[in-house]
């Protein structure tokens, strides 16, 4: 409705000038006056935006190429920072450790939301309560989460060693152990962030015409013919939006090393936004720390670049 | 409505046992899963030490000692964390409504020369993850340009960065969008001021989505952990998360357990009473709206 009334009449400014209007010093006025109202309602974000993620920008980029005490202006250093990052032995096994969390993350966490919402979606009893206890995690502070796993993932009385003694299975070493600490930090990050997508999915599947299944069925196709030929092609730009989202999130991860394992054991849980942190605060190297941010930034634009487009391709449908 | 499985194929015996048995999983499987670890930290909170060690655990406390609580709130210090969060969410939350509805309204109805360029740039924010900025933008807070103001240590290193947010400026200018213009246009004709129409006509119009906003931005402002330990270090002035993951390492496990139960009440206090809210608020982005 309000797409073919636009497209009659284009939608003007507030106390824009009528066009046919006679006196054209009037108009004139009239449009600097407004342009001068519309800037100082603006002026606000405008200050805040250019302070905190405009200027930040540029400057990331400068900082990376400059050696800078804070006190003297910094001193253009070419690619010195790069090269310095890049010769860490904690590089190589930063970006290996990200990638693998990511992977990891998608591996165990992008299927289950979808399995739930798709099984949630089906029960028509207890779904107030389901919905709510899903989200539930995702209302925690985010280090409370992590905080209470690394009492569960104890490995002497923690939560998870008692249930694999309750079990009968031998006790794991979780975060002390270069095999199990990266995996163990995936559960983490899965567990409280799980509730987003699954009521993201829900909300998708909602949305799904009956008759499509109905005329699926018809067909002859079964429970999971259903899925892959109605559920999945239904929400396939949603899950990838999400799937989009999901890589640029996690591999932002900080928290769960910073606050679990420092890194470690031997470099097992280092990731990039650790590793920048560290350079900055630890080794009071802002300089590498902003290269290592920069390739970040490069790395997520090209995801956020590709999510952009997925989701602008969606709003169009 | 019709969904994946059909209503008659539930009618029938062997369908409401396979029913019954994957809602039963399901509850069963999202109380394990999701409740129990919320019920093993409560009562992990009142075990003394030495129960907490002991294995096989207990699965209830032994006696219930709820004076850790207390020794928690006063050994971290947990009153000054939470007031402190409530002055950093509250005020982020005025801010970020003061100034992303106002930026919001100009760029939806006064519509200025080069107010695509401005709104591009806003969201185009949005393509870059504050993490892989956090250096330049701590820097900035350090050492504010121009002004050479050093914002560390003040609410104002959390309140205004949480104002410069361009999902919200983006909801709050496709909702003013769908006001329609007749509503405006009778009370410009009226002689009212820009400001008094975005006050008394746009403002009531618009509380679904200011709802949203203002609950997204207190969450995320609440929940918020990097950005409050760079630029918040002093031990009087940290958040409840920062201030309890700092002295984590000195607490005797139960006090620790305790403060973290505290610390989890607020955001859990909000989701029970504004579920709805938070719920659409996670839809509200691209999809569908």
């Amino acid at each position: 409705m309000t797409v073919t009334q636009e497209r009659v009449r284009r939608p003007q400014a507030l106390g824009a000038a009528d066009p046919r209007s006679p006196d054209d010093h009037g108009a004139l006025r009239r449009a600097v006056g407004r342009n001068l109202t519309a800037y100082g309602f603006l002026c606000a974000a405008l200050i805040c935006f250019a302070l905190f993620s405009w200027y930040p920008m540029i400057r990331e980029i400068v900082l990376s190429f400059q050696q800078n005490n804070f006190v003297d202006p910094g001193e253009w250093v070419g690619f010195d920072n790069f090269r310095t990052v890049v010769a860490d032995p904690a590089f190589r096994s930063a970006w290996l450790n990200t990638a693998a969390f990511s992977g990891l993350a998608l591996v165990i966490g992008y299927a289950v939301p979808f399995v739930l919402a798709v099984v949630l979606n089906e029960l028509k009893h207890a779904k107030a309560y389901l919905r709510f206890v899903v989200y539930l995690p995702v209302m925690l502070p985010p280090a409370v989460a992590v905080l209470l796993f690394k009492w569960f993932y104890d490995p002497g009385a923690g939560l998870f060693n008692q249930a694999l003694d309750a079990v009968h299975l031998p006790p794991l070493s979780w975060l002390d152990s270069t095999s199990t600490a990266l995996i163990s930090l995936v559960i983490v990050s899965t567990w409280m962030n799980l509730g987003t997508g699954t009521l993201i999915y829900l909300a998708a599947l909602q949305s799904i015409p009956g008759d499509l299944y109905e005329s699926a069925e018809l067909d002859g196709a079964g429970l999971l013919k259903r899925v892959w030929h109605v559920t999945i092609p239904q929400t396939k730009l949603i899950l990838l939006v999400m799937l989009l989202l999901q890589i640029v999130a996690t591999m932002q991860v900080f928290i769960e090393p910073y606050l679990l394992t420092g890194g470690g054991p031997e470099n097992a849980t280092v990731t990039v936004a650790y590793l920048m942190y560290q350079y900055a605060f630890n080794f009071g190297d802002f300089g590498g720390g902003s290269a290592l941010g920069l390739m970040l930034m490069v790395v997520l634009l090209v995801f956020s670049t590709i999510y952009l487009r997925v989701s602008r391709e969606e709003a169009e449908r | 409505m019709r969904t994946l499985v059909s209503p008659l194929a539930l009618r029938t015996p062997h369908g409401r046992i396979i029913y019954w048995t994957v809602l039963i999983v399901t509850v069963v499987g999202f109380t394990g899963a999701f409740v129990f670890p919320f019920f093993w930290m409560v009562s992990g909170a009142l075990k003394s030490p030495d129960e907490l060690a002991q294995i096989p655990p207990s699965f209830f406390p032994k006696s219930a000692d709820f004076s850790v609580y207390k020794e928690a709130w006063d050994q971290l210090q947990l009153g000054v964390f939470l007031k402190n969060t409530a002055l950093y969410a509250g005020g982020a939350w005025l801010f970020t409504l003061a100034v992303d509805v106002t930026a919001a309204y100009a760029l939806s109805k006064l519509r200025p020369v080069l107010g695509k360029l401005v709104l591009g740039a806003m969201l185009a924010t949005l393509m870059i993850p504050p993490m892989v900025l956090l250096l330049p933008t701590y820097l900035v807070a350090k050492d504010l340009p121009v002004l050479h103001l050093d914002l560390l240590n003040t609410p104002w290193a959390i309140w205004l960065p949480a104002a410069a947010n361009g999902f919200f400026v983006f909801l709050l200018k496709r909702f003013f969008d769908s006001i329609p213009r007749e509503l405006l246009e009778a009370a410009e004709i009226d002689g009212a001021s820009p400001g008094r129409i975005l006050w008394s006509i746009v403002l009531p119009v618009s509380r679904p989505i200011i709802g949203v906003v203002s609950i997204l931005s207190v969450v995320t402002v609440w929940k918020d952990f990097v950005w409050p330990l760079l630029v918040l270090p002093e031990t009087d002035k940290m958040s409840i998360s920062v201030g309890i993951a700092s002295l984590s390492a000195q607490m005797p496990q139960n006090v620790l357990i305790a403060s973290l139960v505290i610390a989890s009440l607020p955001t859990i206090l909000v989701f029970f009473i504004f579920q709805r809210s938070i719920m659409a608020g996670l839809t509200a982005g691209s999809l569908k709206g």
